[in-house]
């Protein structure tokens, strides 16, 4: 067998956040022979997993059924989720929250010692799993020591990938720069899991870290893997002002109101049923996302919002909770309160407004998580299978990156077991590679004043305005030229820091690029589909047109210019398109 | 890969790409002295040398004993000079110090419950000191009421 | 004209020197700004060379700690307001390698959270199929505490037991490793023990507490810690004892 050299696997994962430490031991299970890397530009506890709150979905309960969970998925997701995934996803649901329970997790528990479920918005009955108001933080960090037992999992922390290695249409390892050192070497594997997460970064208000910025799906798009249904952002309808920090829908679905500058519970005035005090399922406060953030526009136009030097926004009252609930249920939420706006939400209303959160569309890929590249797979919040369609239903995003980074951990295990010889134009690809980004970043060539940060600035403000709740064909072009012309501009920055050693500067610059990748393929996306459905609202198409585009969009990189978008049918097995229909 | 940087140039040639030197921050023997809590830590840890010069003063006071009573007439004597008075007054300060820190310490060690609650650290101090000051005065009332 | 606030930030660049220098930046004075927005302005505007480790921006990822006035913090959850009226000292985790700038080596703590064996163990694997442990919430509380932590590493930062040895096992890692010990789901103390009871392990440990002082989440690792010892003692007591019994 053809050995590539030092750095060489079967299995490769990039992104060490839920999804890759779950596929990576999906594979170490699949298949204890093989060798397997995680390559991750962060330390695995430091991906942004981290920063998931509310809970994660999965069927429990007696009073609840497979049927159900499918039925809220795709009536969230205005169906545009792929039906049979759908049933995959809430079959194994459940085997996959009790295996992280077995690893560990705590879980929040009733009091006879089993596990605790909440109500979570566009859901027909309680089946959120939670461990309090840190269900991310403590399914990553359990599954992060839990790999630790695993000695064919070797990690590479802090290393940065900065493109694919594909030859003779086949995805064989990765060329990543060692921060510490900076060192650009070649990672061979004979399959790839890409779990790079989404990226909310391109967006200048948003819940997520500064390392979303979708390095994955700008390296599978080069390679010409489509990106599919990138059109899609979910606005969480409650994050904090200026900061952008999530406060969790579960201070909704534990009792939590939206109230208007007037005290008025205003998502009665939109569809979403009669208010009652006590939290209604799939209704008011727990309807879905997007019916909540376009409702919050709504609001804002008729100048029923609270202005604030950081963009208007509306309150969000847990009050009544009271003390106990809300320090067993919610003490995130209450430490985030405090430290970040000075307020106690046990005597006072939290102050919100919708926040750039979570990307529907992703690395197209099939119910194995594969790609349509030969040896490359994705998972999590970076894969588009489509479980989410047009809105993902809330707590369901952690399952997802269980279920599918098994599923793609098996899938890559067994591609990586046939042991198929690598190219020898590898070596060839990584030189390539470590001269490109050696004489673009690291000799002090360009004289080019222009920084980073300006280029990044302008970046937020066309998405931000082309590409916001309400999208208008206007708005969506002028954000399209502006996104070409950054391209170009950013192909000439020459960056200040020429150092080898931890440069976080030709990082963001890396990241920069791809982030411009992606917002063409979002924003081209969008001006495409002329019609309205789940978090895609068009201005002057306020319909949905199943005729059309009852279809996942698909962008194709172009050499020159925006990319070409191609549509591909939704796989429905038993719920016909039907209306959404939430407060009834 | 081409050799193509300058940066590694002589300026420092301790420094070779790819290997970067780390600097590894030196803590000098008075590493405690800039900071309170360190400096408490230091003094608190120092107390238990009081705590063993007791010892030290009882095993000369068991050795008095064993060579009869002119001996131990002489340590009584040195006992009564003000060097002495004066020694046992500092010792006897670090040693208070010495006890109230570690009870206040106790109940980072300690997680009682009552049923499902878990007593407060406040109150597990309190006990301790109740405890001891219960003690100290029944030995008080022991020596004193002969 | 806006008020601005100085910081000065503690500089190394390999490359170039062989000692840290401080270096001052001038930045505006804004009332919701965290000394981590502070940095971004400066790497935004003033000098796209600093080098240092962010993500969350919510407490909750851990990368960035650093020495804030001499005194671990979290930069994201210390505000500017907070350190007026400055200049305020921004320098990487004491006791660790820099590697640059503001970024510290931490491969030896990510061995030494292995060395505790972070992760259930049990005498039999369970079919998942069979369900879930139950735990009791009761159950659940003995170690919640102990399962907070972020790993920023800040009691580190403050543990001069840490700088002194470090081969010591350090406040984090044992807190950790009293996060499965006391889970009613675990069966691993013995393992655990046997790198915990030794050289580097608990007896290291002299209780300064800065560690529970600085910890952002409240996990208290000197209690963790002290807790051990006594246990430990314990344990060492009934081997003596009962030799032949089983501890």
């Amino acid at each position: 067998m053809a050995r590539y050299g030092p750095n060489e696997h079967d299995v490769l994962i990039v992104g060490g956040g839920g999804a890759g430490l779950r596929a990576a031991i999906a594979v170490a299970e699949t298949n204890p022979e093989l060798s397997i890397a995680v390559v991750s530009k962060v330390y695995p506890m430091r991906s942004h997993t981290v920063s998931a709150e509310g809970g994660s979905a999965a069927v429990i309960k007696d009073n609840d059924s497979f049927d159900d969970h499918a039925y809220d998925t795709i009536s969230g997701g205005d169906w545009l989720c792929d039906q049979d995934a759908v049933e995959a996803f809430v079959k194994e649901a459940p085997k996959e929250l009790l295996q992280l329970e077995h690893w560990g997790c705590p879980w929040s528990r009733e009091e006879d010692g089993s596990i605790a479920v909440r109500s979570f918005g566009g859901m027909t009955n309680k089946r959120t799993w939670f461990a309090a108001d840190k269900t991310g933080f403590h399914l990553l960090h359990t599954m992060f020591q839990t790999t630790m037992k695993y000695d064919p999992i070797q990690r590479y922390d802090e290393y940065y990938v900065t493109r694919l290695l594909v030859d003779n249409g086949r995805c064989q390892g990765v060329v990543a720069i060692e921060l510490a050192t900076g060192k650009i070497e070649a990672i061979a594997a004979r399959s790839v899991i890409m779990c790079t997460g989404g990226c909310g970064r391109i967006f200048p208000f948003t819940t997520n870290g500064n390392i979303k910025t979708g390095d994955g799906m700008a390296f599978a798009y080069r390679e010409g893997v489509p990106l599919k249904d990138m059109e899609f952002v979910q606005y969480h309808p409650t994050g904090l002002p200026f900061t952008g920090i999530l406060i969790t829908e579960a201070a909704r679905a534990e009792g939590g109101h939206l109230l208007n500058k007037d005290g008025y519970r205003y998502l009665q005035d939109y569809d979403l049923g009669e208010p009652k005090p006590e939290p209604i399922h799939r209704s008011m406060e727990l309807g879905p996302r997007d019916r909540l953030s376009q409702a919050f526009e709504k609001e804002e136009e008729k100048g029923r919002t609270i202005e604030g030097p950081y963009g208007s926004y509306i309150h969000l009252d847990i009050q009544h909770l009271g003390e106990e609930i809300i320090d067993r249920k919610l003490p995130f939420v209450r430490e985030l309160c405090l430290k970040y706006e000075n307020i106690d939400p046990v005597k006072e209303m939290i102050p919100v407004r919708p926040v750039v959160h979570y990307m529907m569309g992703g690395i197209d890929t099939d119910i194995h998580g594969a790609t349509k590249l030969d040896g490359l797979y994705a998972a999590g919040e970076t894969a588009c299978v489509s479980i989410n369609g047009a809105n993902r239903l809330g707590s369901n995003s952690l399952t997802e990156l269980l279920v599918f980074g098994a599923r793609a951990g098996q899938a890559a295990a067994e591609f990586a077991s046939e042991q198929k010889p690598f190219s020898s134009a590898l070596e060839a690809l990584a030189t390539d590679e470590s001269r490109r980004i050696e004489k673009g970043f690291f000799s002090e060539n360009g004289s080019n004043p222009e920084s980073i940060a300006s280029i990044r600035q302008e970046m937020y403000q066309a998405m931000e305005k082309g590409v916001g709740i309400y999208r208008s064909e206007d708005s969506l072009e002028r954000s399209q030229e502006k996104i070409q012309e950054l391209q170009e501009r950013l192909m000439n920055v020459s960056i200040e820091d020429h150092s080898y050693t931890f440069n976080t500067e030709l990082v963001a610059a890396l990241e920069l690029s791809n982030m411009l990748d992606i917002s063409e393929a979002i924003i081209q996306s969008a001006l495409q589909r002329t019609e309205s459905r789940g978090s895609h609202q068009r201005v002057n198409y306020p319909d949905r047109d199943d005729e059309h585009f009852l279809a996942h969009s698909m962008a194709y990189k172009s050499e020159v210019g925006p990319p070409k978008i191609e549509y591909q049918p939704v796989t429905i097995t038993r719920w016909p398109p039907g209306e959404r229909v939430y407060g009834h | 890969m081409a050799k193509t940087d300058d940066i590694n140039t002589s300026t420092n040639p301790r420094y070779q790409r790819y290997r970067p030197e780390r600097y590894s921050p030196r803590m000098s023997i008075f590493w405690w002295v800039h900071k309170k809590p360190f400096v408490k830590f230091i003094v608190r840890e120092l107390t238990s040398l009081f705590v063993a010069a007791y010892a030290v003063l009882l095993i000369f006071q068991v050795r008095a004993l064993s060579q009869g009573a002119e001996a131990w007439e002489a340590l009584v004597a040195w006992f009564s000079t003000p060097f002495s008075i004066g020694l046992h007054v500092i010792i006897f300060l670090f040693v208070v110090f010495h006890a109230i820190t570690w009870f206040n310490l106790a109940p980072t060690a300690m997680v009682l419950r009552i049923g499902k609650k878990r007593i407060p650290g406040g109150v597990i101090i309190t006990i301790n000191f109740l405890m001891w000051i219960a003690l100290s005065l029944a030995i008080a009332t022991l020596i004193l009421a002969r | 004209m806006e008020t601005t606030i100085t910081l000065e930030v503690q500089r190394y660049l390999p490359e170039k020197d062989t000692e840290p220098y401080f270096q001052e930046y001038k930045v505006p004075l804004r009332k919701k700004w965290v000394v981590l927005d502070a940095l971004n302005y400066i790497k935004d505007n003033i000098d796209g060379t600093l080098s240092y480790r962010w993500s969350c921006r919510m407490g909750v990822c851990g990368s960035c700690g650093m020495m804030v006035n001499d005194k671990p913090v979290l930069t994201c959850a210390t505000f500017l307001e907070e350190c007026l009226p400055g200049p305020i000292r921004v320098a990487p985790l004491s006791y660790f390698d820099v590697i640059r700038d503001l970024v510290v080596n931490t491969d030896g703590f990510m061995d030494k959270l292995k060395r505790v064996k972070p992760w259930l163990i049990t005498d039999q694997v369970k079919p998942v199929p069979e369900g879930e442990y139950r735990q009791t919430p009761e159950q659940k509380a003995e170690y919640d505490q102990y399962s907070m932590c972020i790993n920023c590493m800040l009691c580190y930062a403050a543990c001069p037991v840490a700088g002194l040895e470090p081969e010591f096992v350090g406040p984090a890692a044992i807190a950790l490793a009293q996060r499965y010990n006391y889970d009613s789901r675990d069966e691993g103390r013995k393992q655990r023990n046997e790198e915990l009871l030794g050289e580097g392990g608990i007896y290291s440990c002299t209780l300064v507490g800065e560690c529970s002082e600085v910890c952002p989440k409240a996990v208290d690792p000197a209690g963790a810690i002290q807790r051990y010892k006594v246990s430990g003692a314990a344990e060492w007591w009934k081997s003596v004892v009962v030799p032949w019994g089983d501890t």
